[in-house]
C-alpha cells in the first residue's frame, strides 16, 4: 500500500519549493499536509465540487484530482498566495463585500476560479461567470452574491 | 427579565456590515476542523455495516491492532462509558453490538498515524455478519410481514391534533378533494463533511474540536460515551463549513468516535468524514407521504382540513419524534379553517436515520397542503392569489392549534402575499401564461406558509440561552454564546446586536468560537432560534454592563443614571442629548472604579405549550411568515424545467443585517429549488445508497440558480432583539410547491411527488394526453 517516495519541485505562491512525497499523494494533500497550506479545502476528494481549486500555470485545476508528479516544475498559486488579512486582492474584498461569503469553505475555490476568470477575462458578462464558475459548488449562498462579488471585482481590477 | 427598550437611534442594527469572519474566510485563514493538528495526532476511519440488517456474530479485531502504526482499535466493547447517543430517547448506539440496524452503521473504528493507514487497517477487522430481512422504505415496514425495528410494530411515535369536527365541516362544504405526496430525502450537502477532533488532556480530561451546530449536544455525547462528569469535558466549535440541520444529533456520533479513539490510544485523533462516507451514514431529510383531504366553500373558504402524516425516521428515533412534531402543527398550513384533523406518524426503517433538516418536517406538509390550494382554486375557478388571501390567518384568528395571532407576534402574512405577487407580476404573468402551446410553455406558482419560530413546546425545556460579554480596559469586548456560527452570519447578527446595546463601535467588539466552557448549555442552534434567544442573552448581559459604566459616569459627571442612553460609541444624557464620555472614556472610568465590566446574560424563551391528547396548545411564541412565487418554463417535449426567477417575501420582523438576510433567502431558495426539481437519494434493492458522491446527488450549481428577488417584510415581534424573529430556515420551505404549482400553471398538469425531474414531469404529461 505505501508508494514509493518522489521528489517533486515547483513555484508555490512565487517561491520555489521541493518536497519528497509518496507518489500517489495528490497536490491537495501535499498543500495541506506537508506544507500546512489549509487554505484549499477538500469538499468531495473526486473533483466534484471545486473547493480545492487552485491555479497551476494559471489555470483553475481540483488540486485533489492532481497526483503530484504531475506539478513537477509548475508554477501553483494558492488562496494564501493572492493576498491576505491586511492586504486582501480585490476579488477577495469583493466576496466580504457584497456578502458573497457564509460558511466560507468553498470561498477559497471560488476566488480562485473567478481570479482564473478575470486574468483571462477582465469584462466577462453574466453568462460567461456562471460558465467560469459552474464547476465550483456552494450551498450556503445560492450564487447571486458572488455573482455580484465577480462582476464588481471585475469592475475593481481594471 | 429583559428591559424592553427599544433604542431611538439604531446606528449599528439594520445595517449592512460586512461580516465579522469575512476576511479570515476569503483569505482561507479559518481554521477549519480539518485544518487543526496537535503533535502526536493520529487519524481514524471507521468500518461500517454492509447490511441494512445483520447480527454481528463476532468482530476480530487483532489482524487490525498488528498493523504498525495502529494505536487503537475500538469496538462497543471499549466504550469506557455508555454506549447510547441520547437524543429524544436512548436506542442509537456510538457502535454497534448484537444488530447492525442499517447500511453504514459504525461497528469498529481505528486510530492511526495516518488516514491511509487507518483505513487499511479498517479492512483487517474481521466482522462475522448474519444477514436479516430488512425494512426498506416507509410503506414497506409497515406491511404484516415486515421485520421489526423498532417502536411499537415499528412507529416509533404518533402525534394528532383534534379541532372542531371535520366530518361536519366536509358535510358543510361545497367541494372536498383528496390527494397523496410524496417527498423524497434531501442531503444537506454542507461543502464541508463532518468531523472532529479528540484531544485527552492530563488529568482524564478530554478536549473536542468539531464542525457542529449543538456544542452542548456534543458535550452531552461525550461524557456519556467516555464515562466522564461534563466538567472534565470541553467542547470547541471550529469555523462550520454548512449545517443546515445536518450537524445538529450527527456530530455527537461523531466526537464520540473520535473521543473514544482518542482515550484508548492517550493521543489526539481527528477524525473527518469522506464525501461518501459522509452522505451514506449521517442525517437527512425524512422522505414522507402526506395524504391530505380539504373541505371548502365555493367562495373557497376553507371548512376541514383532514391529513395523515408518515415520515421515513430510519433505524433510531435520534429527533425523529419533534421533526414529526413540528411537521404535525404545520399542516394545516398558514389558513384559517375550524376544523382540522392530522393523524402523523414516525416509521421505522432499516434504513440511515433521519433528523433535522432546514424546516425540520415541515416542507414536505407545506408542499402538501400548497400543492392543495393550487388543486382547490383550479376547481374552483379561482385565482391560486385569491385563495390564499381569503384564508390567510389575521390577527385574532387561530391556528390548527387553537394558538390565537396576535400583533405581539408580528404579523405581516397578507403583506407577504401582497408583496411577492406585486413584485413577480403575478396578475399580468397569469394572464399571459393562461391559453399556450408549443413546446416551450412557462407558468408561474406560489407557496404561502408560517414557520413556528425556536422550540416550541417540542423542545421547551431547552429554550433559553446563555451569553458572556467582558469589556477589557483598552474599550475592547469579546463576546461568548451557546449558539453555533455555522455560515448564517450569527457572529455578525449578535456583534451587531452587542455594540448596539452596549452603545460601542462595532470594531470594537470580537466574538469567540462556542466553547462549552465559556457560557452555560444554551440549547442548540437549531429552529431559526440563535438571533432571538442568544441575541436577548446579550442585551441582558450588556444591561449589566451598562450599569456599571453609568455608575462611573454619573460618579465623574453627576447625572443620575436613569437619564442615561448608549448610542453611536457614547454615552448620552438623554434628557438634553448632550454627550457626557465616549465609551472608551467611560471603560476608563469604570476600570478606575473597580467596576465590574465582565457578565453573565440569561434568557428564557416564553413558555409554550402542547397538549398531546387533542393537538392544542399556544406551541411558538412567534411565527415567521412567508411568500414564495416561482415563475419556470417547461420543455413539453422533454420534462425538463427551468426556475427563471423566484421572488420571496419573508416577514422575519426586523433584518439586523439586511445583506446576511438576503443572503439567507437566496442560499435557502436554491436549497428549495433542488429539493423540488433535482436531489433525489437513491437505493438498491438491499438497502445500500447509490447516490454517494456530489456528481450522482446533484444540487444546485450556478448555472442552475435563478434570480432570487428577497423581500424584506418587518413586522416586530415585541419580544425579539429589536423586534427580530428568525429567518434560517424558512427560504427553503415553500420553493419546491411554487415550482410545482408553477408547473401546472405552465402544463396543467399537477405535479404530487418531488424532485419533479424530467422523467417525473414527463410521465405526468404523458399521463395528462391519456386522460
Amino acid at each position: 500500500m505505501l508508494s514509493e517516495k518522489v521528489k517533486v519541485s515547483f513555484i508555490l505562491n512565487g517561491s520555489p519549493v521541493e518536497v519528497e512525497v509518496p507518489s500517489h499523494h495528490t497536490l491537495l494533500e501535499v498543500l495541506r499536509e506537508r506544507l500546512n497550506l489549509t487554505g484549499t479545502k477538500e469538499g468531495c476528494g473526486k473533483g466534484e465540487c471545486g473547493a480545492c481549486t487552485v491555479l497551476m500555470n494559471g489555470e483553475p485545476v481540483c488540486s485533489c484530482m492532481l497526483m503530484i508528479t504531475q506539478v513537477e516544475g509548475a508554477e501553483i498559486l494558492t488562496i494564501e498566495g493572492l493576498g491576505d488579512l491586511e492586504n486582501p486582492h480585490p476579488i477577495q474584498r469583493a466576496f466580504m463585500e457584497n456578502g458573497a461569503i457564509q460558511c466560507g469553505f468553498c470561498t477559497p475555490g471560488f476566488i480562485m476560479t473567478a481570479y482564473a476568470l478575470l486574468m483571462k477575462n477582465p469584462n466577462p458578462d453574466r453568462k460567461q461567470i456562471k460558465e467560469a464558475l459552474s464547476g465550483n459548488i456552494c450551498r450556503c449562498t445560492g450564487y447571486m452574491k458572488i455573482e455580484e462579488a465577480v462582476m464588481n471585482a471585475a469592475r475593481e481590477v481594471k | 427579565m429583559i428591559e424592553r427598550q427599544v433604542s431611538v437611534v439604531m446606528s449599528i442594527v439594520g445595517e449592512r456590515v460586512v461580516r465579522v469572519d469575512a476576511a479570515e474566510k476569503a483569505t482561507g485563514r479559518a481554521k477549519f476542523i480539518d485544518d487543526m493538528k496537535f503533535p502526536g495526532m493520529l487519524h481514524a476511519s471507521v468500518l461500517r455495516s454492509p447490511y441494512a440488517h445483520a447480527k454481528i456474530l463476532s468482530i476480530d479485531k487483532s489482524e487490525a491492532e498488528a498493523v504498525p502504526g495502529v494505536y487503537a482499535v475500538c469496538t462497543h466493547e471499549d466504550v469506557p462509558g455508555k454506549n447510547r447517543h441520547h437524543v429524544v430517547t436512548d436506542d442509537q448506539p456510538f457502535f454497534a453490538e448484537d444488530v447492525a440496524r442499517h447500511y453504514g452503521e459504525a461497528i469498529a473504528a481505528v486510530a492511526a498515524e495516518t488516514r491511509e493507514l487507518a483505513e487499511y487497517a479498517v479492512t483487517k477487522i474481521k466482522v462475522e455478519y448474519e444477514e436479516l430481512p430488512a425494512a426498506l422504505g416507509l410503506e414497506n415496514a409497515l406491511l404484516d410481514e415486515a421485520p421489526y425495528v423498532g417502536g411499537e410494530e415499528n412507529i416509533f411515535r404518533r402525534y394528532k391534533i383534534r379541532k372542531g369536527d371535520v366530518d361536519k365541516g366536509f358535510d358543510e362544504s361545497d367541494i372536498v378533494i383528496e390527494h397523496k405526496f410524496v417527498t423524497p430525502y434531501q442531503e444537506h450537502a454542507y461543502l464541508e463533511t463532518n468531523g472532529a477532533l479528540a484531544v485527552p488532556g492530563s488529568v482524564g480530561d478530554m478536549t473536542v474540536y468539531g464542525t457542529m451546530q449543538c456544542p452542548f449536544y456534543v458535550l452531552h455525547a461525550v461524557s456519556d460515551v467516555l464515562g466522564l462528569p461534563q466538567n472534565m469535558v470541553r467542547i470547541i466549535q471550529a469555523a462550520t463549513g454548512g449545517g443546515f440541520g445536518g450537524k445538529e444529533d450527527v456530530p455527537s456520533l461523531v466526537a464520540a468516535i473520535a473521543a473514544v479513539l482518542a482515550c484508548k490510544a492517550g493521543r489526539p485523533v481527528k477524525y473527518i468524514l469522506s464525501r461518501e462516507e459522509d452522505l451514506i451514514c449521517m442525517s437527512k431529510r425524512h422522505p414522507a407521504i402526506v395524504r391530505i383531504k380539504m373541505g371548502a366553500k365555493k367562495t373557497g373558504e376553507l371548512t376541514a382540513i383532514e391529513a395523515d402524516y408518515k415520515v421515513n425516521a430510519g433505524a433510531y428515533v435520534t429527533l425523529s419524534t419533534i421533526v414529526l412534531w413540528r411537521g404535525t402543527v404545520h399542516v394545516a398550513g398558514p389558513y384559517r379553517c375550524p376544523n382540522v384533523k392530522v393523524d402523523a406518524a414516525a416509521v421505522a426503517t432499516n434504513m440511515v436515520p433521519c433528523g433535522a433538516y432546514r424546516g425540520f418536517g415541515t416542507p414536505q406538509v407545506i408542499f402538501a397542503h400548497e400543492s392543495m390550494m393550487d388543486e382547490l382554486a383550479f376547481r374552483l375557478g379561482m385565482d391560486p392569489l385569491e385563495i390564499r388571501k381569503i384564508n390567510a390567518l389575521c390577527v385574532g384568528d387561530e391556528t390548527s392549534t387553537g394558538q390565537v395571532i396576535t400583533e405581539e407576534m408580528g404579523m405581516g402574512l397578507m403583506e407577504t402575499i401582497e408583496r411577492a405577487s406585486e413584485e413577480s407580476g403575478w396578475a399580468e404573468k397569469r394572464k399571459k401564461y393562461s391559453n399556450q402551446e408549443g413546446e416551450t410553455r412557462k407558468g408561474i406558482g406560489m407557496s404561502t406558509f408560517l414557520y413556528g419560530v425556536g422550540l416550541g413546546a417540542g423542545g421547551n425545556y431547552m429554550a433559553r440561552a446563555g451569553a458572556h460579554i467582558q469589556v477589557y480596559d483598552d474599550a475592547s469586548v469579546l463576546l461568548a454564546v451557546g449558539t453555533a456560527e455555522m455560515g448564517q452570519g450569527m457572529k455578525t447578527v449578535l456583534s451587531q446586536i452587542a455594540a448596539e446595546e452596549l452603545g460601542c463601535p462595532l470594531e470594537n467588539v470580537s466574538i469567540i468560537m462556542t466553547d462549552t466552557s465559556h457560557v452555560p448549555d444554551s440549547g442548540p442552534t437549531v429552529a431559526s432560534r440563535s438571533t432571538v434567544v442568544s441575541g436577548n442573552a446579550l442585551r441582558d448581559a450588556a444591561m449589566k454592563i451598562k450599569a456599571g459604566l453609568y455608575a462611573a459616569v454619573s460618579k465623574k459627571k453627576g447625572v443620575p443614571p436613569e437619564v442615561m442612553e448608549s448610542r453611536d460609541g457614547a454615552i448620552y444624557n438623554r434628557e438634553n442629548g448632550k454627550m457626557l464620555m465616549t465609551f472608551g472614556e467611560a471603560v476608563n472610568a469604570a476600570t478606575g472604579t473597580r467596576k465590574h465590566l465582565a457578565a453573565q446574560g440569561w434568557y428564557i424563551s416564553p413558555n409554550t405549550d402542547f397538549n398531546e391528547e387533542d393537538g392544542h396548545g399556544n406551541i411558538y411564541f412567534t411565527y415567521t411568515w412567508v411568500t414564495q412565487v416561482a415563475e419556470v418554463e417547461v420543455d413539453m417535449r422533454t420534462g425538463q424545467v427551468t426556475v427563471e426567477h423566484l421572488t420571496c417575501a419573508h416577514d422575519i420582523g426586523r433584518a439586523i443585517n439586511p445583506t446576511l438576510m438576503e443572503g439567507q433567502i437566496q442560499g435557502g431558495s436554491s436549497q428549495g429549488m433542488g429539493y423540488g426539481t433535482m436531489e433525489e437519494i437513491l437505493y438498491d434493492k438491499k438497502g445500500r445508497m447509490l447516490t454517494t458522491s456530489l456528481s450522482t446527488y446533484m444540487i444546485p450549481t450556478i448555472q442552475d440558480m435563478p434570480d432570487v428577488t428577497p423581500i424584506i417584510v418587518e413586522h416586530p415581534y415585541k419580544e425579539g432583539p429589536y423586534g427580530a424573529k428568525g429567518v434560517g430556515e424558512t427560504p427553503l420551505m415553500g420553493i419546491a410547491p411554487a415550482v410545482t404549482n408553477a408547473i401546472r400553471s405552465a402544463t396543467g398538469v399537477p405535479i404530487r411527488e418531488i424532485p419533479a425531474k424530467p422523467e417525473r414531469v414527463l410521465k405526468s404529461l404523458e399521463g395528462e394526453e391519456i386522460l
